[in-house]
C-alpha cells in the first residue's frame, strides 16, 4: 500500500488518543514484557568469555569474540616512544574531550589521540538533553532514584551518587565555555522531562544538545593548544613489570605507521560498540562504534561489568531506506508524541524507560501489529504530526529542527505524516568497571564515558549518558593529572600482550580474529 | 495472537526493482543501487573510507561532498551520509580546508563584540556574493550571519548557527577568506559565556549540595538494604 493510505489510521484516531492515558506496567508486568521481548534475554545471541578476567561471564557472540581476538602487536615491534606525556586520552568525544581539558588545566602534559577527528563521535549525535537536577522541585536524590529505577537497581551507587552530585557544576562549567542552553523566561535553565524521569531534568540545546556542547569542547580544545593526534587509532596498551599502564601503541590510520605514546596516566575515552550490530540489529551509533576500548582494557586484565546488556533505543528510523538506524530523537515523546501500531492503538506510555518501550515495540511488531517495508523491516509509527495539533503549528519545525531537516532531505515532512520507527542498538550499558575516580583495576588506566562500566546499571537513563561524560571525563582528568608529580614513567612492555597470549593458547586460540576492530568492514569486496 | 499483518506494507519500487545507476565518484564510473546513500555508494564501489566518515548521522559534519546532477551544470553541497544517489550523479568529497582559526580565551575576553575584529579582521569584509549560504547543507543564511556578527547582534547569530555542524563548505567558497562557521561558532560562544544571563537558580542548587542540604536524604537512601530501596523507589513517580 502506498505509505500515505497506511498513514492514515494514525490521523484517524490522533483525537481520540489525545485523550487517552495509559499507565505505566507494573514491575511485575515489566519484567515479563522485558523477559519476553528484549534482545538482552535472547539466548541464542550469547555464549560465555573462554578466558580472562571476565571467564565464564556471558555477553553476545559479537563482543566475546573480539574481547578474546588476538593484538595486532607482533613482539618485535620497536617500542622507542614517538611521544611522551603525563597522560594520554584515547577518544575525541565528549568524555575525551573533558578529560583533556581537566587535565590540561590541571597542568599537565596531555596528548589526546582519536581514530577520525576530533569530536567525530556518539556525543556530537546526543539530542534528547542532559539530565541535572536544577529544579527547584528536583533533587540530586531524586535524580539517583530515577537512575536506580532505570537500571534495575543494579547501578553502583558510589558512581551514581558523584555523578548526580556533580551535574549542577558542570552544567556551570559548560555554561562559563559558552555553551547556549534553553532558557526559561525568568533566565533559569528550562528542564524538559524524559522517559523514566519523576521529575523535567533535561538541559537541552533544542534537539542539537550534544552538537552544541561538541562545538564549544572541540574548540576549547583547539584553543587551550592540547596536542591531537587525530586519524590514530590506538592498537594495543603498554604496561610495565608489575602490570601498571605506561602507555599505547597507536596506528596513523594515514600512512599506517605505528605510533608509541609513553604516558604516565591512559584515559580510554573509546565510546561503544553500535558498529558491532550485534543480534543484526542496525545502529544510531557513529562510523567508530567498535568497542576498541573494551579490547584493549580487557587484555591488560581490567574487569568488565554488565557487558551482557545494551540499550536499544526505542525509537529508530525504518523508513526511508537512507535513514535506517538513524535516531528520532526521544524528545519527541517528551513532547507528548505519541507510539501508535498499524491498528491505530497505542500500546505502551512512551515515557517508560527505554527497555520497556523498545520490548512493547518488539511485541506490536512479532505479534502482526506492525507495518512492514518491502526491504523487510518493520515498525510502528510514531505520530509526530501531534506535537503541531497539540502545542500549536510550527512545534515540531520549531523544538526539532534537526529531526525535521534530516527527514526533509528525503521528502519527508514529519510536522504532517508520521515517522515509522523500530528498535535500533543505541548504546551499551555496562563497560569496563571502574571506580570514583573512573579508574579500573589496573593502575593508571582510567576508562571515561560510555567504555566504562556500572553506573547505569542494566539500562541507562536517558540524558545520563551526556552528563556521564562530563563528569567522569573531569574526574579520569584530574585524577591523572595529579599523579604528574609522583608517579614516574614506567618501562614499556607488551608482557600482558604476552600473558593474554599464554592464555588464549590454553584456550586453542579460538577467536580468530584481531582486535580492535577500529572500524567497521562496509567496504564491499569488489571482483 | 499472531493477526495479519499483510496488509500493512508500505510500497517502495525502488526496493523491489533495485535498480542500478550509474554514478561518477571523484571522476571514475560505478553502477550502484539507485537510493542508496553517498556515503554507501563509495563503500559498494569497493572504496576504503577513513576520512570523510564521521557520526553517520548528520551531525558531525566529516562528510561535506560536492555533488552535481545529470546535464546540471550546477555543482552543489551535500552530507554524503544524508544524501542518496540518483543516476548520472558526479560527486567528491570534500578535501581538508586549511582555514584559519582564531585561538582565544574565551573567559577572559574584555569584549568580544569588539575582539571579533582582532580574531578575524577578515568578517567585515565580505562581498556579499551569498556563495557561503548557497553552499550551506544544514540551510543556514550564513552570509546574514556574518553580518549580524559584524554589527554585534550576537545573540541571532547563535540562534541561526544552532543547526551548524561544522562542515566548513562555507569557506572554500568565501572570495574574502572569511570562514564563516568559525566566526559564528566564537561569536555564540561569546554570547553564551558574556551576553547570556547567569541562571541564578544553578547556583542556588550548586550551594545546597555544598551545604549538605541532601545530606540527611542521602544517609536515609544509602543506608537502606535492596528490599527497602526497592520500595522506596516505587513510591517516587
Amino acid at each position: 500500500m502506498d505509505i500515505h493510505a497506511l498513514q492514515q489510521i494514525v490521523h484517524q484516531t490522533r483525537d481520540a488518543r489525545r485523550k487517552q492515558t495509559i499507565p505505566k506496567f507494573s514491575p511485575a508486568d515489566r519484567d515479563q514484557l522485558i523477559h519476553k521481548y528484549h534482545p538482552d534475554w535472547r539466548a541464542s545471541a550469547y555464549r560465555p568469555i573462554r578466558f580472562g578476567p571476565n571467564e565464564g561471564d556471558k555477553t553476545v557472540v559479537e563482543l566475546a569474540t573480539l574481547l578474546e581476538g588476538d593484538s595486532p602487536i607482533g613482539s618485535t615491534v620497536d617500542l622507542t616512544p614517538h611521544h611522551t606525556t603525563d597522560v594520554l586520552i584515547i577518544g575525541g568525544g565528549g568524555a575525551g574531550c573533558a578529560a583533556a581539558l581537566h587535565a590540561h588545566g590541571a597542568g599537565a602534559k596531555t596528548i589526546l589521540a582519536t581514530k577520525l577527528r576530533l569530536g567525530d563521535s556518539n556525543s556530537v549525535m546526543a539530542q534528547g538533553g542532559m539530565q541535572i537536577s536544577v529544579a527547584p522541585e528536583d533533587s540530586p536524590v531524586t535524580h539517583f532514584i530515577d537512575t536506580l529505577k532505570g537500571g534495575h537497581m543494579q547501578n553502583d551507587h558510589d558512581l551514581l551518587k558523584v555523578m548526580v552530585e556533580e551535574g549542577p557544576s558542570i552544567a556551570k562549567w559548560l555554561i562559563e565555555l559558552g555553551v547556549l542552553f534553553d532558557r526559561q523566561a525568568d533566565g533559569n535553565l528550562h528542564v524538559k522531562k524524559g522517559g523514566g524521569s519523576s521529575k523535567p531534568r533535561l538541559l537541552t540545546c533544542s534537539d542539537y544538545t550534544g552538537l552544541e556542547i561538541m562545538r564549544v569542547l572541540k574548540d576549547e580544545v583547539i584553543n587551550q593548544k592540547i596536542q591531537l593526534l587525530e586519524f590514530c587509532a590506538a592498537v594495543e596498551l603498554l604496561s610495565d613489570d608489575d602490570g601498571r599502564c605506561t602507555g599505547a601503541i597507536l596506528k596513523d590510520l594515514d600512512n599506517h605507521q605505528y605510533v608509541v605514546v609513553a604516558a604516565k596516566s591512559v584515559i580510554l575515552a573509546t565510546g561503544g560498540i553500535g558498529r558491532l550490530h550485534i543480534q543484526g540489529f542496525p545502529t544510531s551509533n557513529h562510523y567508530g562504534a567498535t568497542g576498541d576500548g573494551l579490547c584493549l582494557s580487557y587484555r591488560m586484565g581490567a574487569k568488565l561489568d554488565h557487558i551482557d546488556t545494551f540499550q536499544y533505543h526505542p525509537s529508530g528510523a525504518v523508513y526511508p531506506e537512507q535513514l535506517i538506524g538513524a535516531l528520532v530523537t526521544e524528545g519527541i515523546r517528551s513532547e507528548g508524541g505519541q507510539l501508535v501500531n498499524a491498528k491505530g492503538e497505542r500500546f505502551v506510555n512512551e515515557l517508560d524507560t527505554r527497555d520497556v518501550v523498545s520490548s512493547s515495540i518488539i511485541r506490536e511488531c512479532e505479534e502482526g501489529r506492525g507495518i512492514r517495508t518491502m526491504s523487510g523491516r518493520v515498525g510502528v509509527w510514531l505520530d509526530t504530526p501531534l506535537l503541531d495539533a497539540e502545542h500549536g503549528p510550527g512545534t515540531v519545525e520549531k523544538h526539532f529542527p534537526a529531526m525535521m531537516l534530516q527527514f526533509e532531505r528525503f521528502g519527508i515532512d514529519i510536522s504532517k505524516d508520521p515517522v515509522l520507527i523500530y528498535p535500533t542498538l543505541h548504546y551499551q550499558n555496562g563497560g569496563v568497571k571502574i571506580d570514583t575516580n573512573s579508574e579500573t583495576n589496573v593502575k593508571n588506566l582510567f576508562v571515561a564515558g560510555e567504555a566504562s562500566g556500572g553506573l547505569h546499571g542494566r539500562n541507562r537513563l536517558m540524558g545520563n549518558s551526556l552528563l556521564d561524560l562530563m563528569v567522569f571525563g573531569k574526574r579520569s582528568g584530574l585524577t591523572a593529572a595529579s599523579r604528574t608529580g609522583s608517579v614516574t614513567q614506567g618501562k614499556l612492555t607488551l608482557k600482558h600482550v604476552e600473558r593474554f597470549r599464554a592464555e588464549a593458547k590454553k584456550h586453542g586460540n579460538v577467536s580468530g580474529v584481531i582486535s580492535p576492530m577500529i572500524l567497521p568492514a562496509y567496504t564491499r569486496k569488489v571482483g | 495472537m499472531a493477526t495479519d499483518d499483510s496488509q500493512n506494507v508500505i510500497d517502495q519500487p525502488e526496493v523491489l526493482t533495485h535498480r542500478m545507476v550509474t554514478i561518477e565518484i571523484a571522476g571514475k564510473k560505478y553502477e550502484v543501487p539507485e537510493g542508496i546513500t553517498v556515503i554507501k555508494a563509495m563503500w559498494y564501489a569497493g572504496q576504503e573510507v577513513v576520512r570523510g566518515v564521521g557520526c553517520l548521522g548528520g551531525f558531525c559534519g566529516a562528510c561535506a561532498t560536492y555533488y552535481r546532477t545529470k546535464d546540471d551544470p550546477k555543482v552543489r553541497t551535500c552530507l554524503a551520509c544524508q544524501t542518496a544517489v540518483q543516476d548520472g550523479m558526479s560527486f567528491t568529497m570534500m578535501p581538508p580546508f586549511p582555514a584559519r582559526k582564531a585561538l582565544y580565551d574565551i573567559q577572559k575576553l574584555q569584549d568580544p563584540k569588539q575582539d571579533l575584529f582582532n580574531l578575524y579582521p577578515e568578517a567585515p569584509l565580505c562581498r556579499n556574493c551569498n556563495a557561503c549560504t548557497e553552499a550551506c547543507p544544514q540551510k543556514i543564511d550564513v552570509r546574514e550571519g556574518v553580518w549580524k556578527a559584524v554589527f554585534g547582534d550576537f545573540q541571532s547569530v547563535s540562534e541561526m548557527f544552532m543547526d551548524c555542524v561544522m562542515c566548513g563548505m562555507c569557506t572554500p567558497v568565501c572570495i574574502a577568506d572569511i570562514a564563516p562557521n568559525l566566526v559564528a561558532l566564537y561569536v555564540s560562544r561569546a554570547q553564551g559565556a558574556h551576553f547570556t544571563e547567569k541562571p541564578a537558580g544553578l547556583d542556588t542548587r550548586i550551594k545546597e549540595i555544598k551545604d549538605g542540604r541532601f545530606d540527611d536524604e542521602w544517609k536515609k537512601v544509602l543506608s537502606m538494604n535492596e528490599k527497602e530501596l526497592a520500595e522506596h523507589c516505587a513510591t517516587v513517580k
